[in-house]
């Protein structure tokens, strides 16, 4: 080398050896650009799917509601005066034709004049037939409001929500849309007295499954998936780390310790549906559990996330370095003190990064609960895991298969919510990951 | 912690294990097809709400099928009370039934539903015969007097009254209780009236052969099969603004705003040509109870009481302003009587 360059002296260039260096750059840059397109392309799609969910649901979260000052009036509740005696007189009697009558006192139409009916059944079509139960629940709370009158926020219908949202279109001809000239015109009356306006809807995270928009929420949902994502919490947590301990530090390694680890990395791969079809088998025709329960749910998620949390927790156990477990040894610690007081705190932090992924993955699967009854109408709140009760996600696939035009923003907003659900969970596990990280 | 979650987890594999002695069920259990599902969950909620010492039903999904097959697994607890279905049962499912100890079932016919076509609100009017969706739609046409397969592109080829569409149609899947009536009220008639019913005969298959070459639908891509809801198929419309699609009489009158329905026969759908019979493709509704139930799990006989009650199925109840077509009155009646009668198939 030396020898080369004296020998040429300082007139000629020393020529280069070619070694592609403008081709290795080049590949580079090209492999830069892939990389940067492909995360692109990525975002773009999340931010497409993030911003027709958002457009399409940020409606649902506010409910058209009507201010009307409501008489109870004894002689429509209470006819014959019996309620001192039988208070279930109070939970029958006809609180819909209240709210009609005052609403139709407000717009100006006399209630007792036959000639209105027509208009009458018109006026009740501005109000939610929710407001039988709404009324109900405010007389049976407190009967000494009879005879009162009280301003009272009700529920709109359905329909007239989707048209003062403007989700119908009033161009087309009124005999081809659900809500008349005549309820637009009063809507519009109302609006401008103040008495109409779009409130908070915190029935949708209240109410449970109806067949009316207005008054369908997700409450039973989220009671269910909270119940079964404590069950898959509280069963394959410890489960799935004991198994994976004993695996891991324990067990001899042999030909039986290679077959189960296969089996379980396969196991994750199962598709979801054959849970379902394995709970139906087993926990409800075999162990003769109730149909549509949280906890049949809960059993069948938590057989499907335990090879995730194994997996995981095997990965975080294997990346302590054997030095801690060689120095608790040294120090005269028994394998069980090694393994609990030293490998453990250490791969906790991956531990529950697992789970809480594998969590996040049970509560949006809706395959395994089709079969055992748990895409279901359920009205009641569950009052424990043994009661039926859907999911949410299941209320976000019931929703989306409704002829109402109402239930297109509200099957966008229980997707908003079941994200922001998610996005908490992978929150938490990031904040536990964060605060029990520790460095060796 | 560990402790606390080793405790816990104890405590829910014993709750598990004790729940087969679980305190008899007290709410209702439904399952079925998703034609019936809208008018059985208005049902469901106003009992609930009209019968305060009763929980609200639950009612699941799954179709007529999946419905009648969880409903014939057998009496008890775990299984379910009332099996929804838009078709009638089978004889193969009773026999299924009967196998399971399911002996006595009670058939409640609550209405008819009507299976519309309908096209993009902003096309044109539209006239169809079952003669032209046959010609459009089935596998095999008459051509000249022979059978050949169906290669017609443009709706204007079967019939040159209708528009100059090219041939898109979403039509029920295989395992929805919608594609029968269409089958059977509409592409087996076709077959019928233009003859191709002769000519597949005189090709030398036997009469039930022959009906089902009849219902054959081209598998060109022309005629789509839709296996999830109308809301699916709407979608599909919105996209194709020249598709043609089937759907539900109710959920059209939920979406007029959106469609426009064609006539068949020359007959509009509407729960007046319906009721009266003139309107060709309708099917009645039904639900199945179970015999065994009634007076076990509370409020099933009330349930049904309710469900078959004016106030529910009659031409001013909430299920026909939802889309059901009610049954005439003597119908009503005689439904109502053949339930209190107890009377089973």
């Amino acid at each position: 080398m030396t020898d080369l360059s004296l020998s040429e002296g300082k007139v000629a260039p020393r020529a280069r050896r070619d070694i592609g260096l403008r081709r290795r750059y080049a590949a580079e840059a090209r492999f830069r650009f892939y990389g940067i397109f492909a995360i692109a392309l990525g975002i773009f799609f999340l931010l497409a799917l993030l911003f027709t969910v958002f457009k399409g649901g940020y409606t649902a979260f506010w409910q058209t509601s009507i201010n009307l000052p409501i008489t109870f009036d004894a002689e429509t509740i209470d006819p014959d005066n019996k309620r001192a005696t039988d208070p279930g007189k109070l939970l029958t009697a006809n609180y819909t034709v209240l709210a009609r009558n005052a609403l139709a006192e407000k717009l100006g139409i006399d209630v007792e004049d036959k000639a209105n009916r027509a208009d009458l059944k018109l006026v009740s079509g501005l109000i939610s037939q929710g407001v039988r139960t709404q009324l109900r629940d405010i007389v049976v709370a407190d009967p000494s409001v009879i005879g009162t009158t009280r301003n009272v926020w009700v529920l709109a219908a359905a329909d007239v929500d989707s048209a003062h949202k403007g989700q119908i279109d009033l161009a087309v001809p009124e005999a081809r849309r659900k809500v008349k000239d005549q309820q637009v015109e009063w809507m519009n009356k109302l609006s401008q007295e103040g008495m109409m306006a779009e409130r908070f809807n915190s029935g949708l995270f209240t109410f449970g499954a109806s067949s009316r928009p207005e008054t369908s929420g997700m409450g039973v949902a989220l009671i269910g998936s909270l119940y079964m994502m404590l069950i898959v919490l509280v069963l394959s947590l410890p489960i799935g780390v004991a198994a994976s301990i004993y695996l891991e530090e324990f067990a001899p390694k042999n030909r039986m310790t290679d077959l189960i680890e296969v089996n379980i990395n396969n196991l994750a791969a199962v598709p979801s549906i054959v849970f379902g079809l394995l709970g139906l088998a087993v926990f409800i025709n075999f162990a003769g559990l109730p149909r549509s329960a949280s906890l049949v749910g809960g059993l069948v998620l938590t057989l499907m996330t335990l090879p995730t949390i194994i997996i995981a927790t095997r990965a975080a156990l294997k990346a302590v370095p054997p030095s801690i477990r060689s120095a608790a040894l040294g120090v005269g610690a028994s394998r069980m003190q090694m393994v609990f007081h030293h490998v453990l705190p250490l791969a906790a932090p991956g531990i529950l990064t697992g789970t809480i992924i594998g969590l996040a993955q049970a509560l949006g699967e809706t395959a395994p609960l089709l079969l055992i009854g748990m895409v279901a109408f359920v009205a009641n709140y569950p009052a424990t895991p043994m009661d039926p009760a859907t999911a949410l996600p299941v209320q976000i696939f019931m929703w989306a298969n409704e002829a109402e035009r109402a239930f297109v923003e509200r099957t966008s907003g229980a997707i908003i919510i079941l994200l922001l659900f998610l996005a908490a969970m992978n929150l938490a596990a990031i904040i536990l990951r964060r605060r029990f990280e520790r460095r060796w | 912690m560990n402790k606390i979650i080793l405790t816990a987890s104890a405590a829910a594999i014993a709750l598990a294990a004790s729940a087969g002695y679980a305190a008899a069920r007290d709410q209702i259990q439904i399952a079925g097809s998703s034609t019936v599902l809208p008018y059985a969950k208005i049902v469901a909620e106003n009992f609930g709400e009209a019968f305060s010492e009763f929980k609200t039903p639950v009612v699941e999904s799954g179709g007529s099928s999946g419905g009648l097959k969880e409903f014939c697994k057998g009496v008890g607890e775990s299984t379910i009370d009332i099996a929804n279905s838009s078709r009638p049962i089978k004889d193969s499912e009773v026999k299924a039934c009967a196998d399971a100890g399911v002996t006595d079932i009670q058939e409640v016919r609550i209405g008819y539903d009507g299976i519309v076509f309908a096209t993009d609100i902003n096309g044109p009017d539209w006239a169809l015969a079952p003669e032209d969706l046959y010609k459009a739609l089935a596998a095999q046409v008459i051509v000249d007097g022979k059978l050949v397969a169906n290669t017609a592109a443009k709706w204007n080829e079967v019939n040159p009254n209708l528009p100059d569409w090219d041939i898109a149609a979403y039509i029920p899947g295989e395992k929805h209780g919608t594609r029968e009536v269409f089958e059977e009220k509409l592409l087996a008639e076709g077959c019928k009236a233009t003859g191709a019913l002769d000519a597949i005969k005189a090709t030398g298959l036997d009469d039930k052969a022959a009906a089902a070459a009849c219902i054959a639908v081209r598998k060109d891509g022309k005629a789509v099969d839709i296996d999830g809801d109308y809301t699916e198929t709407l979608a599909r419309i919105d996209s194709n603004k020249t598709g043609v699609g089937v759907f539900g009489l109710a959920f059209y009158e939920n979406n007029a705003d959106k469609l426009k329905v064609a006539t068949v026969s020359g007959i509009s759908p509407s729960t007046e040509t319906i009721a009266a019979g003139e309107y060709p493709v309708s099917r009645p509704l039904f639900f199945y109870v179970k015999k065994a139930h009634l007076g076990v799990v509370p409020g099933l006989k009330e349930y049904v009481e309710f469900f078959l009650s004016d106030e529910m199925v009659g031409p001013d109840g909430p299920l026909a302003e939802y889309g059901l077509v009610a049954a005439p009155d003597e119908e009503r009646d005689a439904q109502r009587e053949a339930f209190d009668a107890g009377k089973t198939m």
